[in-house]
């Protein structure tokens, strides 16, 4: 039996050696297991609920393959439900965002209300002769919700730790992308428009990628010459790389991991957003109010990141989040939404629009050329012998650094400072550590490590 | 009308076609500066994203210009840097460039200022068929319409404003690293 037609099995990722196989991204039984094991048992990002602010709003989204029907019942309640109808499957909703009292399956018009009951049987009295038990059959609903300063996520597995137990430690990291710049607590909204896109490449190219892959520099050099940042400048404000500590931090029990920086004591944030006085203004009275609302946590500034195993988080500029949807093992689909802050005046919020378009997504300056070297990295790993020859994720392995403090300052999860060394891997090697516990994990028993620690003190 | 008239706005029609067909030849011989010139420096180029919606709710089918997230809504600055950013030859998503071919039809001139026979300003529509290649066998099919406001100044018709309608909902593409 050759390589090609083995689903998963230990050894594939191999973190001793910091080598992992190139099987696990172009395998298809692989994948199809990935589905079960993985996208069946973690949270998952499913939008905010500033797209659903009223009774019957909903909003058309995703969790791995399957299209869900994010919406807010008459009651004012949030759900999500798997979008396909009990009796024969149809997608009871293909329009994607908008108002209704009911979704009506177009086949043959059983509909549901936005609390998922069935509510209408067509020849209920005739053909079931009443007999159908309308109380079982309504609309799959996710076991797990959480709603977590406006965003939505869910899972399918009723046995995962609940979601700030998911999250663990990362949610100080988290907030970096919610919270208003001002350190207002969940200040921020999505701007209008969710952008889709597919890349043909496995699913976990770009989730390691946001992991914290400080070494593409040269992917980006073309954008960097041209200059597209918000100071007129290079692709971002990064005056932080001069003066803080930049840091790889990863929850190992966790899977989520990010990029910050840790500016010194008493010393201000260097200056952004210059191109504009009105946006760099507005960004120094945020900047001020940090400081005061913060303290010594104001000096922790956010850099991508990821929560396992594939929502995106670009905190500072832009300002994202995004779903990597697999579609088969050799194709992504994106889907990325824009958050501002809500109380931003409209001038700051237009520039951050024009910033983020030209940065992100398929029109963005920067991101076409990740994704050129995705799709052609994936193309060339797919080959008998190619696949024979694992990938090199050996950068920093063995630096690491836990318990690490900053001036006093002392981050949650496992560190790797990378100021002096440039980048590490550290990072994308947590991605892995993660997702092979749970391709090996028989139940989120196993999973949930952090519980057993705890029961054994 | 009369037959002056009609031959007048023949004419003009004419040459309309002919400018856009030029641009289409600017655009896929990569005479990308050349190109750029025909731009107004006021252009807005803006393409915005497509919404399944109910019958009856099509005014929120597209995503808004100056409000919302959309494929592109921008001036010539940052399409001046797009251009810069294919010729530094290291824009590795258009290196090997593609190879690139801009079909334009069904041109109409939907409203012409002040006059047919003294045209400054001219919104014509029409459809697109961008063909891209790339590499060994990379290759998009995009198609949609076009509207487009063309101002005449010196003698010479400028692109003063595009919108670009793509008749998709999920981009099928991976990058739209070309000009429409």
């Amino acid at each position: 039996m050759t390589a090609a037609n083995q689903g998963y099995r230990p050894g594939l990722v191999d973190m001793a050696a910091g080598q992992i196989s190139r099987e696990i991204f172009v395998n298809e039984e692989i994948y199809e297991e990935e589905l079960e094991r993985l996208f069946a048992r973690v949270w998952l990002f499913v939008g905010h609920e500033s797209q659903i602010p009223k009774q019957g709003d909903y909003f058309v989204s995703g969790m791995g393959e399957e299209s869900v029907i994010l919406c807010r019942d008459r009651a004012g309640k949030v759900h999500v439900f798997l979008n396909s109808c009990r009796h024969r499957g149809m997608k009871v909703c293909r329009y994607d965002e908008g108002n209704t009292p009911v979704f009506t399956c177009p086949y043959h018009g059983w509909s549901y209300g936005t609390d998922g009951k069935l509510v209408g049987v067509p020849y209920f009295r005739e053909a079931y002769h009443e007999k159908l038990d309308k109380a079982q059959w309504g609309l799959v609903e996710v076991p797990q919700l959480c709603l977590y300063k406006g965003t939505v996520w869910a899972s399918w597995d009723p046995s995962a730790p609940p979601f700030l137990e998911y999250l663990g430690d990362f949610v100080r990291y988290l907030d970096l992308t919610l919270d208003g710049w001002d350190g207002s607590e969940g200040g921020t909204e999505i701007l209008g428009g969710i952008q889709k896109w597919r890349i043909p490449c496995n699913w976990k190219f770009p989730a390691e990628n946001f992991c914290g892959d400080s070494y593409h520099n040269i992917s980006h050099r073309s954008v960097d010459l041209v200059g597209i940042g918000p100071s007129g400048s290079g692709r971002r404000d990064m005056q932080e790389r001069q003066m803080a500590r930049r840091l790889h931090v990863a929850l190992y029990e966790r899977g989520h991991q990010t990029g910050v920086y840790v500016l010194p004591k008493d010393l201000p944030t260097p200056p952004s957003y210059q191109h504009s006085s009105v946006v760099a203004e507005y960004f120094a009275h945020c900047e001020e109010e940090r400081r005061r609302r913060r303290g010594e946590w104001a000096r922790l500034i956010g850099s991508p990141g990821e929560i396992f195993p594939n929502t995106a988080l670009h905190p500072r500029q832009p300002r994202t989040i995004a779903a990597w949807h697999p579609r088969g093992p050799h194709q992504t689909e994106v889907w990325r939404w824009y958050l501002v802050d809500a109380a931003a005046p409209a001038e700051v919020k237009d520039f951050l629009r024009d910033y983020y378009i030209r940065y992100s997504g398929p029109g963005g300056m920067t991101e076409q050329d990740d994704m050129e070297n995705w799709n052609y990295a994936h193309a060339a790993s797919r080959g008998t012998i190619a696949r024979r020859y694992p990938y090199s994720y050996e950068q920093g392995l063995g630096f690491e650094t836990e318990n690490y403090e900053f001036q006093g300052l002392r981050l949650p999860g496992t560190v790797m400072d990378i100021t002096e060394t440039k980048s590490s891997e550290h990072n994308l090697r947590n991605l892995y550590r993660r997702w092979a516990e749970f391709m090996d994990a028989g139940s989120w028993g196993e999973l949930a490590t952090w519980r057993i620690a705890r029961a054994a003190e | 009308m009369s037959r002056d008239e009609d031959l007048t706005r023949l004419l003009l029609k004419q040459e309309i076609d002919e400018f856009l067909y030029h641009e289409a030849d600017l655009l896929d011989d990569r005479r990308y500066e050349e190109w750029l010139a025909l731009v107004a420096d006021d252009v807005r180029y803006w393409m915005p994203m497509r919404r399944n919606v109910k019958f009856g709710e099509e005014e929120h089918e597209f995503t808004r210009a100056g409000q919302d997230i959309n494929w592109f809504d921008e001036g010539k600055e940052t399409l001046t840097r797009r251009v810069k950013q294919i010729l530094t030859g290291i824009h590795w998503a258009e290196e090997p460039v593609s190879r690139i071919s801009h079909m334009v039809s069904n041109i109409r001139l939907v409203e012409v200022n002040p006059s047919v026979e003294a045209p400054a300003e001219v919104t014509v529509k029409c459809r697109f068929l961008i063909y891209r290649n790339r590499v060994e066998t990379e290759t998009d099919f995009l198609v949609g319409k076009r509207e487009d406001l063309l101002r005449r100044v010196d003698g010479q018709w400028n692109i003063a404003r595009r919108k670009i309608v793509l008749d998709q909902n999920v981009l099928l593409t991976k990058n739209l690293t070309f000009f429409f």
